[in-house]
Formats: structure tokens, sequence, C-alpha cells
């Protein structure tokens, strides 16, 4: 009897420890927080700077629903655990951000904490943000408060048990979360770290380049290795690997006219990556773009998984190249050399062979045009196929494409195409 | 000369023999706005006559005011199509703009109508509510702002001849579940919220077997007054 309690009171004390630690994990590298009062008025610069900053980390691509105000919140982002909505950024007391502080929405942004004290989803990418500086964070605040205020009150999340509960999400935060102060790294040219800022910090990249475990975190061990976007079957490549997006051996150039246009001699964005140069990098300066492109120049390389390649049988390779004839050669070239300028080109295209072959299947599918930018502002269009062509024509069509030209990538299954669809 | 010679020939061949070369390789792709929106055509037919057999509809010669709000709706969600919202997500309203004035100047024959052998009763029905409407359920005229010959008007009313008839039923519809919107205030919900099933299928049936008038261009301008106040329509 004794022996059973005495086991019950350390159970006791390790849970309380357990609990402790989960907790202080939680509240690691927080800064005391001030009342509202202690707002300075912004000047009209910092407001500027701060518009700049809410660009260059796309808050607009969220916080925005279709149609509705822009940072008035109310999109939902799809996770496997249940949608998580954007909360309102506009300044309106009762539904948005104008009771916060500089101070709380600081801790938001680096500690992945509300004004009221609950942990934030990691949908808002703050595993990212922690790294953004208190000076860009007030600017951005003070951008946000200049805003006009909109009523719009926030949609409740639809997560399911139990990571809908405050307790998972602190240990999840245990495990996973731990607040970063920016620092630049020493023997780096100052271009060289406004890059790894941007596109480790305030530019969140980490959040759809790199692959997630079941609870949704992202790999810290593969820089920016790439992964399939939950929900969405995406694929966002890798930005290391030379075989999948990496851009170790473009010109500067070239990765600064992709993000700035969409296009470039080299490749063409679509689907996820398509909306955030939409919305987010066209509207950069090109200094920054440069210097995003002298970080992304120096990942460490990922070497390509040799396998052995697998062919598809020559009935489906006859039926892939009849309708590649028929339906994508006039754009695309007889040989997939494209047209330049006006189509990508498919032969040697890194996207065509990607091991996943989601976002070709996507493309033959929904089409689609390059988003209308500043340096490409009439983009191509091509038309979606998912009306035209059954599961089995289009995993033919994706095969023969991934399988001509010196093309050696795995073959599409008609079960593969009706996932995407 | 040897040197003036050589440059000659590069010349030459450059002008003539290499441009060759890239055109046996290259398919001619031409830089044109039809060329550009090969993406929409796929679904709303050559040159954007979709034939009223399916359920796209026609929008080559439709006004461009109207082409135009209609992209902007679907971008922003006040109408519902996955597709239509995928391909025009990343889109700018300058070439939004572009596109609908693209469709809309072109002056493409119609076929003939596709709905055929409908009961008198029914197209009565539908000829009544198109040509009258039904002032004691305060329904108005089809035609006091599509058009006298429902070809509708510019800048921005649609002509409802040419559409199949499915197309039709299920606009009203969604006009009555709130599935599609058009700029407040919406007229066109309110119109179609006065409509039973009976009157849906009787419009939808009469303006689906109605071959175009000779001149089947939209009207130069919209009647004033409008019967309802309209948000769209007249911009």
């Amino acid at each position: 009897m004794k022996r059973i309690a005495w086991g019950a009171a350390v159970l006791a004390v390790l849970l309380g420890l357990l609990a402790a630690a989960v907790a202080w994990l939680n509240l690691r590298d927080e800064d005391a927080v001030r009342p509202a009062a202690a707002l300075p008025a912004a000047d009209a610069a910092t407001v500027a700077r701060g518009a700049y900053l809410a660009r260059a980390g796309n808050c607009i691509g969220c916080h925005t629903a279709r149609g509705g105000a822009p940072y008035a919140g109310g999109r939902g982002v799809d996770t496997p655990f249940g949608t998580v909505y954007a909360p309102n950024l506009t300044p309106d007391p009762d539904t948005g951000l104008g009771r916060w502080s500089a101070d709380e929405f600081w801790r938001a942004l680096h500690n992945g904490r509300s004004r009221d004290g609950r942990l934030l989803y990691p949908a808002f990418p703050y595993p990212s943000f922690t790294l953004v500086t208190r000076e860009d964070a007030d600017a951005i605040f003070a951008f946000l408060r200049s805003l006009q205020p909109v009523r719009q009150p926030n949609r409740a999340h639809t997560l399911r048990f139990p990571y809908n509960l405050q307790v998972s999400l602190a240990v999840w935060r245990a495990l996973y979360f731990r607040p970063a102060r920016w620092q630049p790294e020493a023997g780096r040219s100052a271009e060289w770290n406004r890059g790894r800022y941007l596109v480790r910090g305030l530019g969140h990249c980490t959040a759809c380049h790199s692959s997630r475990n079941v609870l949704g975190a992202t790999r810290s061990d593969i820089e920016l290795g790439g992964g399939l976007i939950p929900m969405q079957d995406w694929y966002a490549p890798s930005l290391a690997a030379a075989h999948e997006a990496g851009v170790a051996d473009w010109q500067p150039e070239e990765v600064v006219a992709l993000l700035k246009t969409g296009v470039s001699p080299r490749a063409s964005v679509m689907g996820p990556m398509a909306e955030v140069v939409f919305r987010s990098t066209q509207h950069l300066h090109e200094h920054d773009l440069r210097a995003m492109a002298a970080y992304l120049k120096t990942l460490p390389p990922v070497p390509a998984e040799k396998e052995e390649p697998k062919y598809a049988d020559s009935d489906t390779m006859r039926l892939g190249e009849r309708l590649y004839q028929d339906h994508c050669a006039s754009c695309h070239g007889e040989r997939g050399e494209g047209a330049a300028g006006l189509y990508p080109p498919l032969a040697g295209n890194r996207a065509v062979t990607l091991v996943s072959p989601n976002n070709l299947v996507k493309a033959i599918l929904h089409g689609g045009f390059a988003p209308a930018t500043a340096g490409n502002p009439r983009p191509f269009g091509m038309p979606p196929y998912a009306q035209a062509l059954n599961d089995r024509e289009v995993a033919a069509l994706a095969t023969y494409v991934r399988q001509s030209w010196g093309h050696q990538a795995s073959p599409v299954s008609a079960l593969e195409v009706h996932r995407v669809r | 000369m040897t040197h003036r010679f050589l440059l000659a020939a590069a010349l030459g061949a450059a002008l003539c023999g290499l441009p060759a070369v890239v055109h046996a390789q290259t398919p001619p792709v031409a830089d044109t706005m039809a060329q550009r929106m090969l993406a929409c055509t796929a679904c709303h037919g050559k040159e954007g006559r979709a034939t009223n057999a399916g359920y796209f509809p026609r929008i080559a010669g439709k006004p461009a005011g109207y082409l135009y709000q209609q992209l902007i709706n679907f971008r922003e969600g006040r109408r519902r199509n996955a597709a239509m919202a995928y391909l025009l997500d990343h889109l700018s309203d300058e070439y939004l703009r572009e596109i609908a004035q693209h469709f809309a100047t072109l002056d493409l024959p119609y076929p003939p109508a596709q709905t055929t052998g409908a009961p008198a009763a029914v197209l009565a029905q539908g000829a009544r509510l198109v040509q009258r409407g039904d002032p004691a359920r305060r329904i108005p005229a089809c035609n006091a702002c599509h058009g006298e010959r429902m070809t509708g008007a510019q800048p921005a009313m649609p002509g409802l001849l040419g559409l199949p008839r499915d197309y039709l039923v299920a606009q009203l519809g969604a006009w009555q579940t709130g599935q599609r919107h058009a700029a407040a205030p919406d007229c066109m919900a309110a119109v179609a919220k006065q409509l039973t099933p009976e009157d849906v299928s009787a419009v939808a049936t009469w303006l689906s077997s109605q071959p175009l008038p000779a001149d089947p261009k939209p009207a130069a301008q919209v009647r004033q007054p409008l019967p309802l106040d309209c948000g769209s329509g007249i911009r």
C-alpha cells in the first residue's frame, strides 16, 4: 500500500516536471509585454518600409479571403489536422489588431503567442518569422496599423481532436519550435546575409520547400530540401538539389527574373509559386531578389538518389505520344523544345522529371497562366485537360513526357492521376 | 575582299540558312491574343464560340464590360467555378480587361438554335416572361435589360440567345441559391428569386430555342431607366 502511494507520488512529480518543462519550453525567449498605450506614432517612412516587408512576407496571401478586404483575414489554410483560418490584421479594435501593442505583435511573430496569451498554430509560419528582427516587426505592425480598419470577426479554426487543444500545441512547440534571433553569419557578405534573412525568415520559403513529419513539423536537417505541400498535393521542389529547383548553376539574373516576372530562360512558375510571385516577390527590389539568389546559390547541394529507371510499356508510350502530338506539340514542340519566350521547353525541364509526378499531372489537368507581372503582363495560358482526358490518358501523356528526349523519370499510373485530380 | 566575302556569307547564312533550320525544329507560334487564350478556348470553343450543344457558354461577341465583370467575379469568388478561379487567380485587372476586349470584338456566326420541339405551352410561358415579365409578381421583362432582341446591350449587358439550355438553368439556379452574384445591388438575384422552377425552365427553353436575329450584335446602349437598380450591366 505504502509502495503504491510512493509510486503515485513519484509519477505525479514526474508529470509535474514534464508539464513544467513543456511550459518552460513554450515561454523561452519571451520579452516583457507592454500594453498598447506605449505605442509611438509611426512616421510615413516606417509605414512604407512595413508595407514593403509585409509584401516580402506575403502576409496578404493568407490574411485575405477570396474577394475579401485585404488583410481582413478569413482565408482557410487546409492542414491534415483541420482548417486554420487566418485572422483579421486590420486595426479594427474588436475584430482586428486595434488593441494590440507593438510588443504583443512582436511576441506573435517571434514566439508564436497571441495577445491573449494563446499559443498560435504554426500554419502561421512563426517557426520562420521568429528570425524577423524587432525593427522589421515594428515596421510591419506600423503598416498594419495604418490600414483602414475592417470589422470582420475571425473564423474559428476547425481542427480535430486532439489538435484543437492548447496543451497539444504546447507539446508540439516543446518538441519542434525554438525561438531564434537573427544573427548574420560571419565571413559571408552583407548581400548573402540579407538573402538568407529573406529566404529563411520573412519569406518563410521553408513553409513549403521542406518536407514535414507526421505532426506537421518541417524537417531541419535538409535545408529547403523540398516537400509535398499538405492537402494541396503540389510538390514544392528542393531549392538545393540540382535535379529539382536548385539554382547553383544559374546566373543570379535568371533567379531574379523568375522571382520578378514569373518566367525565366531556365524555368517558369506555376501553382502555389505563381501566387507567391504574383502577390510577393514581383514587388521586391531587385537588390533583395539578387540577395536571395546569392543565398540560394550557396545551399549545400543534395545529390540525386540513383534509381534504376522503370520503363513504361510500349502501348502506354504509343498512347502518350499520340496525345502529345494531338494536344501538346503545337506549343511545346514536336520534340519538347518549346517556343522561345512563349512556351517552356519540356525536354530537359526539371519540373517534368521530378520524382513526384504531381506538378506535371496538375499542369496537364488544370493548365494555367503564368502570373501576370510587370515583366510579363500578358502571359500565355495552357488549357486544362481535366475535361478532355481521362486518368489513363493523362497518365500515358505524363509518362511519355517523363520518358522521352532522354528523360528517365518513373512512369505515372492512372491511380496517381486520380489522386491529384 | 576575302573578309568582306566571308562576312557577307556569314550574314547570308544568318539571315537565310539559320532561321530556316530553326523553323524546321520549332513550330511557328504566333505572338497573338488568340494564341494566349488557348486556355479559354479549350472549353469555350474555338475562338470562344462554344456550340450550344454542351454546357459551356459562348463568350465571343459578348459586351466587353460584361465579360470583364465575370472574369473579376470568378477571381473574387462572386461566381464559383474551381477551374475558372484557378486560371484567373494570378491575372491582373488590366490583363482581364484585355481578355474581355479580345473576345468581345470577335464577330463570328452563330449555330442554329439548340432546343427544338418544346411544348407550345412552355414556349408561350417563356416568351411571356422574356417579353413582358409578370408585373403582379414584380418580375420585369428580360428584354427590358438584356436588349429588345435579347442580344444584350453595350457596355455590359449580356445577350442570352445562343446559350445552352442547361447553362441558363444553372445560372438562374445559382442566383437563387447564392452561388452566383453580380456587383451590388445584385438586381439579377432579386429577379431570379422571384422565379418558380417552372419559370426557370420555361425561360431557358424559350431562350435556347430562338435563332439569332440577322444582326446578332448587342444593342448600342441599355434602354434607360432600368426596371431595377443594378450594380452591373450599365458600367
